[in-house]
């Protein structure tokens, strides 16, 4: 991580990716934003209040309700030129868009063999556990993961939203910039000054441990953290990796960690079957199958079709911190 | 619903009716080796424009070279190369040689040229349309001048949602498109009733409160009139135009179709009469712009050229497998579903 000043300042994640999108427009004119109610509302999150009123409707622009047509036009902006930041309001409205991303914006380079490229950032917030029910609460990674063309960055620290924010919006690929909506105001920490890019594609080692190596991204991995200090109250040193990136996957940190603890625990709030913990957890029998003291194991999001609005629903469906910690110790004692 | 006309002496100057009538000819030559060279087994597939001679003719008149931009759709090889796409090109692209601009990776007739303002393509129907919005968008939002972009595509493709966003944006952000429909009537098997119930793409203009034109598709110089009048709106800041040019498809969808299973003999006759490539030579023959032994000179010459330059291409080497992996993303030239990053 590079900074150019020094000092930092104490934000929440909304507060980063505001601040970063913010620095971002004034640096670049290139750069714009487009989605519904980006505009005078400034998002439904309020993340672009009152950049309507600092850059012009020109450069925020709050479009008509219809998502293909945001993908679509901001990849057609790309192609000639401009730096859009395409925002769909909620992830579970990305579905009209998956072919402007996947069949479009993944493959413009690829099919014209460099002619034309596709510099893209699209934001969505995504993830549960706010009684956002069916259609406010959904994982998508696992739809997007499989697609050679994307990028796919799922960060969920103030600084690592930056860092990589930064280098979304820098990148000459299209990169879909998944940002935990219950992480938005809960999650606070320290966030470097200065304009800082952090690489797409490198995890980050949040806790150093040598008994298990606990692996998830999102909303999770704070929740895998408090977890993981239980255990260390315990005498058990878990290490957590915050996988930050989903495609391109830091196979490098995964390994060196598995084959140090040589046990390996998965968590995400996506549900299991075919989510990011199976490519991991083939990726490290493929290349580390000897070192393994234990199975693997996946704590993941139940296999139903989405989010219950009950609060009992939705506490069923996701995965509380004594659950995790419960996991952990498993694996260690294992 | 406006129509537009035009008559073939007062428009245009015999320099430019004569562009039209090459650039139609050649098309037609290029359709027919295309189709030969799929039957020798030497193409995999050809798809063939004729009966969009004259749409793509007209519409290729009114691109300013330099400026505009096209995003075109498959059968548009008459147009890209009224824009000023290379024949040699259009060939590499039929053959998939090395030297194709797309590296032999995208099927026929999908090519790309951003260096004369031509947008690469996929084959999703209609896909097209919201990038060519969003080029509009850079092109209005950079303040450059006198530049519009040209949006292509078929009868069959109004059907598709995209296009109705891409449309409804348009007009909203009022920006400098044409969105130009090539109805040929039928999308591959489903004929234009099977689509709409309007008789006229150009009507549904009207729900996006922008002007919607019929013309003449058979007739060059009709289409170059309506797209150049669509055109001059785009530039000045007037918004997008539906410009909807009735034409017909001749041939089969592809050379993978037969279209003999669905429509009727007599109704292809009945549009080959119409055949706007003799009719349009006879009628610069009867105004006195060429003679007869002009245009069989003119044909002789394109055939000449058409053959030596697919002789040329089917000698070049196709692109090696070791391609594969370029251009999946930046500087990538391996597998990137994981990453090492002791480098970084
Ligand atoms: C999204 C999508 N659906 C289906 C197809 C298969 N397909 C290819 S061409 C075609 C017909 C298109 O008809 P039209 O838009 O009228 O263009 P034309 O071929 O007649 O010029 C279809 C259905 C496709 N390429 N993309
Ligand atoms: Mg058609």
């Amino acid at each position: 991580m590079a900074v150019a000043t020094s000092g930092t300042t104490t934000m929440n994640n909304v507060e980063a990716v505001r601040h970063t999108l913010y620095e971002a427009l004034k640096a670049d004119d290139r750069t714009l934003i487009l989605g519904e109610d980006v505009g005078a509302r400034g998002n439904v999150f309020l993340i672009t209040k009152g950049f309507i009123e600092e850059f012009g409707p020109e450069r925020i622009i709050d479009t008509p309700l219809a998502e293909a047509s945001i993908a679509g036009v901001a990849i057609g902006m790309a192609m000639e030129g401009l730096r859009p930041i395409a925002e769909i309001q909620f992830a579970d409205f990305i579905y009209p868009a998956f072919n402007q991303i996947v069949g479009e914006a993944a493959k413009t380079r690829y099919r014209s063999n460099g002619d034309y490229t596709c510099p893209l950032v699209i934001r969505t917030p995504y993830g549960g556990g706010i009684r956002g029910a069916l259609s406010h609460s959904v994982s998508i990674e696992a739809l997007f993961y499989h697609v050679p063309g994307l990028k796919i960055v799922a960060p969920s620290f103030p600084a690592d939203m930056k860092g990589l924010l930064n280098a979304a919006i820098d990148d000459p690929d299209p990169v879909l910039f998944l940002e935990h909506k219950k992480t938005y105001r809960l999650v606070k920490g320290e966030v470097p000054q200065g304009h800082y890019t952090i690489p797409i594609g490198k995890a980050d080692v949040k806790r150093e441990g040598d008994r298990l190596t606990v692996v998830s991204y999102g909303f999770y991995i704070h929740q895998a953290l408090e977890a993981a200090a239980q255990l260390a109250g315990e005498g058990m040193d878990v290490e957590v990796i915050d996988l930050r990136s989903i495609r391109p996957m830091d196979r490098t940190t995964i390994l060196a960690s598995v084959r140090k603890t040589r046990k390996l625990l998965i968590i995400h709030e996506d549900n299991k079957f075919g989510g990011i913990g199976a490519e991991i957890s083939a990726m490290v029998v493929e290349d580390a199958f000897f070192d393994l003291d234990a199975p693997i194991r996946r704590l993941c999001g139940p296999d139903v079709p989405a989010m219950g609005y009950a609060l009992s629903l939705e506490e069923a469906f996701m995965i509380p911190v004594p659950r995790m910690a419960e996991a952990m110790r498993e694996m260690v004692n294992f | 619903m406006p129509k537009a006309t035009a008559s073939v002496q007062t428009l245009l100057d015999n320099e430019r009716l004569l562009t039209l009538l090459r650039n139609m000819l050649v098309q037609r030559a290029v359709d027919t080796r295309g189709f030969q060279l799929n039957r020798q087994g030497k193409i995999a597939i050809a798809m063939g424009s004729e009966g969009h001679e004259a749409v793509q003719a007209g519409t290729g008149l009114a691109f300013q070279r330099g400026k505009d931009l096209l995003y075109p759709y498959y059968r548009n090889t008459g147009l890209i190369l009224a824009c000023g796409f290379p024949l040699a090109d259009v060939f590499r692209s039929q053959f998939a040689r090395a030297t194709d601009r797309t590296g032999g990776r995208n099927i026929i007739n999908h090519i790309t040229a951003r260096d004369l303002g031509i947008a690469s393509l996929s084959s999703i129907i209609a896909s097209q349309c919201t990038h060519a919005v969003g080029a509009a968008y850079a092109v209005k939002l950079r303040k450059e001048p006198d530049r519009a972009v040209f949006c292509q595509f078929g009868d069959g493709a109004t059907s598709e949602g995209e296009w109705h966003e891409a449309v409804n944006f348009a007009a909203v952000a009022r920006l400098p498109v044409i969105f130009l429909c090539e109805n040929n009537r039928w999308a591959i098997s489903t004929p234009q009733a099977k689509q709409m119930v309007v008789e006229d793409v150009a009507s549904r203009a009207h729900g996006y409160g922008i002007p919607g034109t019929v013309v003449d598709g058979f007739d060059p110089v009709a289409v170059y009139e309506a797209v150049a009048a669509a055109r001059e709106r785009a530039v000045s800041g007037d918004g997008p135009t539906i410009v909807e040019a009735k034409c017909y498809r001749f041939l089969s969808h592809t050379t993978d179709d037969d279209d003999r299973t669905y429509r009727s003999r007599e109704e292809v006759e009945r549009q080959r009469e119409l055949d706007p490539v003799p009719r349009f030579a006879r009628k610069l023959i009867d105004a006195e712009t060429i003679d007869e032994a002009g245009v069989e000179q003119m044909r002789r010459e394109i055939a000449t050229l058409v053959n030596a330059t697919t002789d040329e291409i089917e000698t070049e080497p196709g692109p090696s497998a070791d391609t594969l992996y370029g251009n999946v993303y930046a500087g990538s030239h391996e597998p990137w579903c994981v990453w090492e990053t002791e480098a970084l």
